[in-house]
């Protein structure tokens, strides 16, 4: 096999382990509802994760995605129940500003050659502050047609429930892989993360490309603000801190590098999967606390950084032989 | 000759940065179906003209035609989109990208909006072919040498239907015999009507390859040549501007072979990097030239002495006493310095003043809770500069504005400050411009008489040759030959590295 995929079967295969695992130790575990609710109650997180993919494959970090999250959720929020309008209404404009927050980071980063890292804590702060502004209380939010995308679904043998959520995220998990692996902004983005200068000798198109990661980076955000608005029925503008976080540590954990140009896609959607697993694990068990779900989150990441490093030295030294 | 086409022509250019002409009104005529030479001593102004024409920069006045109409390129993008494609000394590639994806990235054949993977693969692996090169191209490129990243790259150039070719030093890191199969390429692709710009500091390679010569000093042109006409001295004086003194020179006079003046004796020496069973011996006054191909060991044998490399057998003592570095620390605690191969990333320290990379060893000699005087600092550093006659008005300008030669003497002088007993150069004279070659070797020489011992790696065996009195030829990361003494010549060097026994 070769050794690129090496990364994503290791994050393939402790998902399994740990579901076998599961599934020996409780009854109940193995099952399509368990599978599928990992999908839904982890939606919003995989897909602000498959965005922050893209960010880490060109080398790149966006710090601001939790709270765009809890900016679109709000103005969601917001729109829907203090100005009455109507959801469908709602959703294109809080796209359409995730993706205006998110050009005007690229723009920055591009043209004065900022530091992703500073641009996109800027960038939380705003839209934090601004989530806030819009409102300091919670919004809960009654509407009907929320109500009939909350129920709309395909139920699976198992007692599984395929949800709208979900289906969300399979769609931006298609378009993801795609993007990333059949398209040239793809290859451009993988190009920036191996090395940017040599990147612009071969006529990669810098900003074009800069701007384009970071707009579908908060769009894919404001999107997931939407989703978890479904998930919640609510608009709060102190949710999702720490989400920015838990979206890097997915991508390391699904096996992409975190200085850029290596991963794939589907590591990510394995990693958040993971993720997700240890946490329902853990509310089996019962007798643990769920913050033991950090604990061994943190002990993941550490060990797959090791493991990454393990395996570019391996390459270095085969290199040597030859 | 003149009934050929002109493909590329520049009229007038000018480049200026702070108001201090770069590039100062350079004519340039390449034809179809010539290699032409761009030559021209470090800071001539070759970089900024080459920069102009891909695009990174943009003239401040002049023309520049191709095939008859006018282009002002905007990006290197751009310059590739009119035909103009270059490839550079390092590698400009991408190491985590397949072959077949470096070679097509941004023109990747698409069907509904997919890069159809297959049929690029099929067609890299084609054009590959033409270059006699079968390789896996689904594989990343950073799992092939150089030289076949440096192959890759010129076939991508190619392949974007490339009208001309720039190549910025290409041959800079291959080896020999790689350096053969890339002209025999260029000769072909030459033959086939492109127009190939060949700017390089190997004389014997212009020689060898090109049809014209283009020499620029200054920043100007001072004239264009065909290469059969022109001989090789007379070039080096436009180069320079002035007749060079020949550097052949006296050969040290061989010395008795005396025991106990031994300062650094290797036996049985392997390390981890593969090096196995090297022996030598030298003395005081001694200059060991190291040869052999790229990857032979050269380097590794550098590494082992400065402490880079574990020693997995074998002893090193160093006047007499056992010396076994761990690390550089300790070597530079022993005596030992070394001037590295990679002078950008191992030797400067970019942002770092003249004076503050010179005084570097030395402070980390004394260590940092003795900290050197600044008026002694200013003192050392004017005088390493005298001595080295070093191009710098200020010693307080970051490094990395100095030419390649100049920075290279300031590493020289940050070791010479330490009085170290042996000297380990790798790859000395790499990317400098005959002027300061020239003064380099002369300094080898005078250290050498001072009572210093030098090992100096290079894979430029007519300079091993003018200052060496042993030279040990490498093959495989073992001692081949040695050769002392009257025995030296470029011919019996040649001959090791190449040959039979």
């Amino acid at each position: 096999m070769n050794r690129r995929y090496l990364p994503v079967a290791v994050t393939a295969v402790l998902f399994v382990a740990l579901f076998i695992a599961g599934s020996l130790q409780f009854s109940g575990f193995a099952s399509a509802r368990v599978i599928l609710n990992l999908f839904t109650d982890n939606a919003f997180l995989a897909i602000t994760a498959l965005g922050m993919t893209f960010v880490i494959l060109s080398g790149g970090i966006d710090l601001s995605v939790g709270a765009v999250l809890a900016f679109s959720s709000v103005l969601c929020a917001t729109l829907v129940e203090n100005y009455g309008w109507h959801p469908l209404q709602a959703f294109p404009v809080v796209l359409l500003l995730g993706a205006v927050f998110g050009t005007t980071m690229g723009v920055l980063i591009h043209t004065y050659k900022l530091q992703p890292f500073i641009v996109t804590l800027a960038g939380m702060f705003f839209a934090r502050g601004l989530a806030t502004v819009l409102s300091e209380q919670s919004i809960a939010i009654e509407h009907p047609f929320f109500d009939a995308i909350n129920n709309f679904g395909f139920s699976l043998p198992g007692r599984g429930w395929l949800s709208s959520a979900t289906l969300v995220l399979i769609a931006v998990f298609a378009f993801g892989t795609w993007l990333a692996h059949f398209t040239r902004l793809g290859g451009y983005i993988y190009a920036i993360g191996g090395n940017s200068q040599s990147a612009v000798l071969l006529g990669v198109p810098m900003g074009m490309t800069t701007i384009a990661i970071y707009t579908l980076s908060s769009t894919l955000a404001a999107l997931a603000g939407i989703v978890y608005s479904f998930y919640t029925a609510s608009g709060y503008a102190l949710t999702g801190i720490g989400l920015e976080l838990d979206a890097i540590a997915a991508v390391v954990i699904g096996g992409t590098l975190i200085s850029g140009g290596y991963g794939y896609v589907l590591g990510t959607l394995l990693g958040v999967m993971t993720m997700g697993l240890i946490q329902t694990w853990i509310s089996f068990h019962g007798g643990l606390s769920s913050w033991w779900t950090k604990i061994f989150i943190g002990g993941l990441v550490l060990s797959f950084m090791i493991f990454q490093r393990w395996i570019a030295v391996g390459l270095h030294t085969r290199l040597q032989q030859k | 000759m003149s009934e050929r086409k002109t493909v590329l022509q520049l009229t007038g250019v000018c480049k200026r940065f702070k108001g201090v002409f770069a590039v100062n009104h350079v004519d340039l005529n390449v034809q179809e179906g010539e290699i032409h030479a761009l030559l021209g001593e470090n800071g001539a102004g070759k970089s900024t003209l080459i920069k102009v024409m891909t695009g990174v920069y943009s003239a401040d006045s002049g023309r520049i035609e191709l095939c008859g109409t006018a282009v002002s390129p905007q990006s290197p993008l751009d310059a590739q989109r009119h035909g103009i494609s270059t490839v550079y000394q390092e590698v400009n590639l991408l190491p985590n990208l397949s072959v077949a994806h470096n070679l097509y990235l941004g023109r990747e054949p698409r069907r509904f909006g997919c890069i159809q993977w297959r049929r690029l693969q099929k067609d890299a692996q084609a054009l590959l072919r033409q270059f006699d090169l079968n390789i896996d191209v689904s594989e990343s490129l950073s799992s092939y040498s150089i030289a076949i990243q440096q192959l890759v790259a010129i076939a991508r150039a190619v392949d974007c239907s490339a009208k001309v070719l720039i190549l910025d030093e290409p041959t800079a890191s291959l080896d020999a015999k790689e350096v053969v199969v890339l002209f025999r390429i260029l000769r072909s692709l030459r033959d086939k009507g492109v127009a190939i710009l060949f700017v390089t500091h190997f004389l014997d390679q212009v020689y060898d390859l090109t049809d014209r010569i283009t020499v620029l000093r200054n920043g100007e042109k001072v004239g264009t040549f065909n290469t059969a006409e022109l001989p090789r001295p007379q070039l080096v004086a436009h180069m320079l501007g002035k007749e060079l003194q020949s550097i052949e020179a006296e050969k040290t006079a061989s010395r008795s072979d005396d025991t106990a003046n031994t300062t650094l004796q290797v036996e049985r020496l392997s390390t981890s990097q593969g090096l196995r069973d090297i022996n030598f011996r030298a003395q005081a006054g001694d200059a060991v030239g190291l040869a052999g191909l790229l990857g032979s060991g050269r380097s590794e044998v550098c590494a082992a002495l400065f402490g880079l490399a574990p020693l997995t057998e074998g002893q090193l003592s160093l006047r007499g006493n056992h010396y076994r570095p761990k690390s550089p620390a300790d070597a530079i605690a022993c005596g030992i310095a070394l001037c590295p191969e990679d002078r950008k990333i191992e030797g400067i320290v970019h942002p770092l003043s003249v004076r503050e990379n010179m005084i570097l060893a030395l402070q980390a000699k004394r260590g940092w809770w003795r900290p050197l005087p600044r008026h002694e600092q200013n003192q050392l550093a004017a005088d390493a500069t005298a001595r080295l006659r070093i191009v710098c008005s200020d010693p307080e300008k970051p490094i990395g504005e100095l030419s390649g030669g100049n920075q290279q003497k300031v590493i020289l002088a940050r070791w010479l400050m330490t009085h170290p007993n042996v000297l380990v150069l790798d790859e000395p004279t790499r990317g400098i411009d005959i002027g300061a070659h020239a003064e380099i070797l002369q300094l080898i020489r005078q250290l050498c008489a001072e009572g210093m011992t030098l090992i100096v790696a290079s894979s430029e065996i007519e300079e091993l040759v003018a200052f060496s009195n042993k030279i040990l030829v490498l093959r495989d990361k073992q001692l081949h030959t040695v050769i002392e003494a009257d025995a030296i010549s470029e011919n019996a060097v040649l001959a090791a590295i190449a040959g039979s026994n």
